[in-house]
């Protein structure tokens, strides 16, 4: 690691002539985005907004700045936006009309009275904390929730746990690693003209548009920066998007094959003998198994199963083979009841041929100070130990391993528990930052809403009003913009190398709006009046909770204080290459790696002690014409979903009107051949119907989806149609069309995709 | 005085429609109206056995466009050049922007009508 300095000279404010502020800061959320830690420069006159613009000096995004903050002052001032806390009878939960504006102190009294009333009933565990992805808030989830309310009820509502969470448990316990993600030569002063950095060859490219989804702080387009210095691509994506027509290389699947794919890459590399034979020797463990189980899936079977060509499988393993290559995996490595084993497969290719942590490859996470899934120890590692500390919480009966996963509840489970009330009711709802009945995190969300619907209290904190709370909730919290208070955004929470960064107040929020920050605070000083803050000064306010929080993260100096960070505005660190022959992954202190064997397991002690197959294995997707024959003739289509456009971030910025006439409403990309047979024109509104449900989406005819694949965008409501039944949320849901808990044998992945579908023109 | 210009290497232009929105937001532009637009050739399948595709976005300057005079003279870039996300627009005189067309293929230069 290097410690944290500061990246610019540049002063964080300055006045133009005319007297307009033009104050630098960063931007998270809200509105809604990964924690990239864009570099903005927000132009103020008179208190005013007057625009947004990007920030040359931040040296990973250069000034660049997507529409969704270009378009901020217009969320800013939109005339929906909440402003005050209000409150709303239990009875009349759905109803617009029946919101009355109250105090802060009100709403407070409110939730406190509550919280006694409820946890007096049924103990602590009944309180619950839910949180959309991404989003700044979920840096408070765990403490609102465990320190604040002494519940360990948090609950992220994403069936199989389906975001990034199955992606991290591979790294950690196979590859012994916190967050791995390409090398774009992020930490570095100079970037991309650092002399230790190298161009990779080739970027294995898995389930994932970075440019438009910006995952979990990356900085997408960085992948362009890349193309343009002579990296090739080899994209796997059922759908041929920009990047993957800029392939060398696309490898478009049936959804849901990834598994049967990856293997069968092993397998060449493995059978033609390509792969780094000392780091294999030094650093890994169970090859031989590992080599015989891949090789059990050969290119031949594999393009069968996954409808590409045998050839383009053994082309694209051998190109890999080489050093440096790296890789972007995605969210739809996740969407899977087979995603441990699609993790597992795609990142021992990288094992293989040695290309952890080198310049230009798969670079490593860093180790936190503290515990947790990036601690020291690894999670993976202490399944040796005796379960210190089982969480009696949904799901994690049926799903033991999810201790040893994430200190949430097992998601599917959950939906379990609200309607059964087993093994505990959940009677108190505090949700931040998540729209959880449109078509995003939940499966089957009318269930969800009709298992909430008659909880006996329900929270929401947001920025505007959302089918959601409009659906469920009897207060309501205003949020501030990222730009109305204080916080910091690091990337990928320090694992990766780059950027550690100030999120700045430089406006006044409007309204009464507060940050997800000042009410964890304001609601700790009323419920835990006897804390001692003097022992625990983070408690205080924000600016002695962010001062201590930021060092828990290795990187920052002691003696750098928040107040610091909020000057420079910008810090960089690097964290080195090679980090498990520096021994800087263990908590001994000892070469290599976070795993129980210290090794890369490509046979992996904790699976195998967790009751799965410690090997990779291929599984049909459940509902697939092989899986299901019976349903083939009338169900002859399957559905994807999930892919990003620009102009949202999931369920947000549908009311933002220069954004809304970019992508007026939910579409569907259909190849011409089939939009011919169904007699499907372009603009149509369409059904798509299973036997879970139905949505209606606009057709978008297109070759990029094969013929029996079409590809339907989620995260729809209609924030215009306020006199429907929810904002319309019903209209366009696709996830209505999902099954509820079809997850792996650890409890995580679940087909958000590879789902069979009929279509038909919608006639009213 | 010099004839300015845009050059966009659209063999990088990914559609994200940022040059459109700083532009929009630059110029304070009604709904419908741009000052440049990005269209799109394709997708079609040119060679459907060797994956070889039609497609490219080519951000177009309209009339509307005056590429962004008070910013440049207040020595920063047009909105549309500095916020795009693939880097791929550049803005300068005609004549040294030409050159760069010889440099590599997929590249157009944009002489914007005089207000």
């Amino acid at each position: 690691m290097s410690l944290l300095s500061r990246v610019s000279e540049a002063p964080n404010m300055t006045e133009l002539e005319d007297g307009t502020k033009v104050f630098r800061t960063t931007q998270w959320s809200p509105p809604g985005c990964h924690d990239v830690a864009c570099g903005l420069r927000v132009f103020v006159k008179d208190g005013k907004l007057v625009k947004v613009e990007g920030d040359p000096e931040q040296p990973i995004t250069n000034g660049r700045l997507c529409v969704r903050c270009l378009t901020l002052p217009e969320y800013y001032y939109h005339p929906d936006r909440l402003l005050y806390p209000m409150k709303r009878d239990r009875k009349y939960r759905g109803q617009a009309d029946k919101w009355e504006r109250i105090s802060w102190d009100e709403a407070y009294d409110i939730i406190v009275s509550e919280y006694h009333r409820l946890t007096e009933k049924y103990g602590y565990d009944t309180v619950s904390v839910w949180c959309g992805t991404g989003r700044e808030a979920s840096g408070y989830q765990f403490q609102l929730c465990n320190e604040v309310f002494h519940s360990r009820t948090a609950i992220h509502a994403n069936g199989g746990w389906s975001c990034v969470i199955p992606r991290q448990t591979a790294m950690d316990w196979l590859l012994g690693s916190a967050y791995v993600e390409y090398d774009g030569a992020f930490g570095f002063e100079d970037r991309y003209d650092d002399p230790r950095w190298e161009c990779p060859k080739y970027m294995l490219v898995w389930g994932r548009n970075p440019l438009w989804s910006n995952p979990d702080g990356l900085f997408g387009h960085s992948t362009v920066d890349m193309m343009k210095r002579g990296m090739k691509l080899i994209v796997v994506d059922p759908r041929a998007s920009w990047l993957a027509m800029h392939a060398e290389i696309h490898l478009q699947l049936r959804p849901g094959t990834d598994a049967a794919l990856a293997m069968a890459m092993n397998a060449v590399i493995i059978n033609e003998d390509l792969y780094d034979h000392e780091f294999v020797e030094c650093w890994t463990y169970g090859f031989e198994e590992y080599a015989e189980r891949c090789c059990t899936m050969t290119p031949e079977m594999a393009a069968e199963i996954c409808d590409v060509p045998a050839e383009d499988i053994y082309r694209a393993a051998r190109l890999l083979a080489q050093k440096p290559c790296t890789a972007s995996v995605g969210l739809k490595a996740d969407q899977n009841p087979n995603t441990l084993q699609i993790c597992h497969a795609v990142w021992g290719i990288f094992a293989l041929c040695g290309n952890l942590d080198n310049p230009g490859g798969v670079k490593l996470g860093q180790t936190m100070k503290t515990a947790g899934a990036t601690g020291r120890k690894g999670v993976g590692c202490q399944i040796e130990e005796e379960d210190t500390n089982p969480i009696p919480i949904a799901g994690h009966d049926q799903y033991p391993a999810m201790d040893f996963i994430i200190n949430t509840t097992q998601p599917d489970c959950t939906l379990d528990t609200l309607l059964t009330g087993i093994p505990y009711p959940i009677e108190f709802l505090y949700i931040q930052s998540s729209n959880f009945i449109s078509s995003c995190i939940t499966q089957q969300p009318k269930r969800w809403l009709e298992a909430c619907r008659h909880k006996e209290f329900i929270m929401a904190t947001d920025i505007m009003m959302n089918p959601t709370i409009q659906g469920l909730a009897d207060l309501v919290l205003p949020l501030s913009f990222a730009i109305e208070h204080d916080g910091f955004v690091s990337l990928h929470g320090c694992n990766q190398p780059g950027q550690f960064n100030a999120i700045r107040k430089v406006i006044e929020p409007a309204g009464e709006c507060k940050s997800d920050l000042e009410i964890m605070l304001d609601l700790d000083h009323r419920i835990n009046p006897d804390r001692d803050l003097e022992a625990e000064p983070k408690w205080k306010d924000p600016y002695n909770y962010l001062n201590a929080k930021i060092h828990n993260f290795p990187d920052v100096p002691e003696d750098v204080t928040y107040a610091d960070l909020c000057e420079w505005v910008y810090g960089r660190y690097e964290i080195p290459y090679y980090q498990y022959k520096l021994g800087l992954l263990r908590a001994d202190g000892q070469p290599g790696f976070k795993s129980p064997t210290g090794r890369v397991e490509f046979w992996s002690t904790v699976k195998n002690k967790l009751g799965e197959d410690p090997l990779p294995y291929y599984e049909e997707p459940r509902f697939s014409k092989i899986s299901r024959p019976e349903w083939a003739e009338k169900y002859p289509l399957q559905f994807t979903t999930g892919a990003r456009r620009p102009t949202s971030f999931h369920t947000e910025h549908r009311m933002i009107d220069s954004l809304r006439e970019i992508r007026p409403a939910a579409m569907m990309e259909i190849n011409p051949v089939t939009a011919e047979k169904y007699g499907i024109s372009q603009g149509d509104w369409v059904y798509v119907e299973n036997p879970w449900g139905r949505a209606k989406f606009k057709a978008d005819v297109t070759p990029i989806v094969k013929e029996y694949v079409v590809n339907c965008d989620h995260g729809w409501w209609y924030p215009e149609a306020k006199d429907a039944e929810l904002f319309d949320v019903w209209k366009s849901n696709i996830n209505e069309l999902m099954p509820h808990k079809e997850i792996g044998k650890l409890g995580l992945g679940s087909h958000y995709g590879a789902l069979p579908c009929k279509i038909y023109r919608a006639e009213d | 005085m010099a004839k300015m210009g845009l050059l966009i290497d659209y063999e990088y232009c990914d559609g994200c429609h940022t040059c459109e929105v700083a532009c929009k937001k630059e110029l304070d532009l009604a709904k419908g109206q741009y000052g440049i637009k990005v269209f799109q050739s394709g997708p079609w399948p040119i060679d459907e056995e060797n994956e070889i595709w039609q497609y490219d976005n080519i951000p177009v300057p309209t009339d509307m466009c005056n590429l962004c005079e008070g910013r440049v003279a207040a020595g920063k870039m047009p909105a549309c050049v500095h916020h795009c996300q693939s880097l791929c627009m550049r803005y300068g005189s005609v004549e040294e922007l030409a050159p760069f067309l010889e440099e590599k293929p997929k590249r157009v230069l944009f002489s914007v009508r005089e207000k």
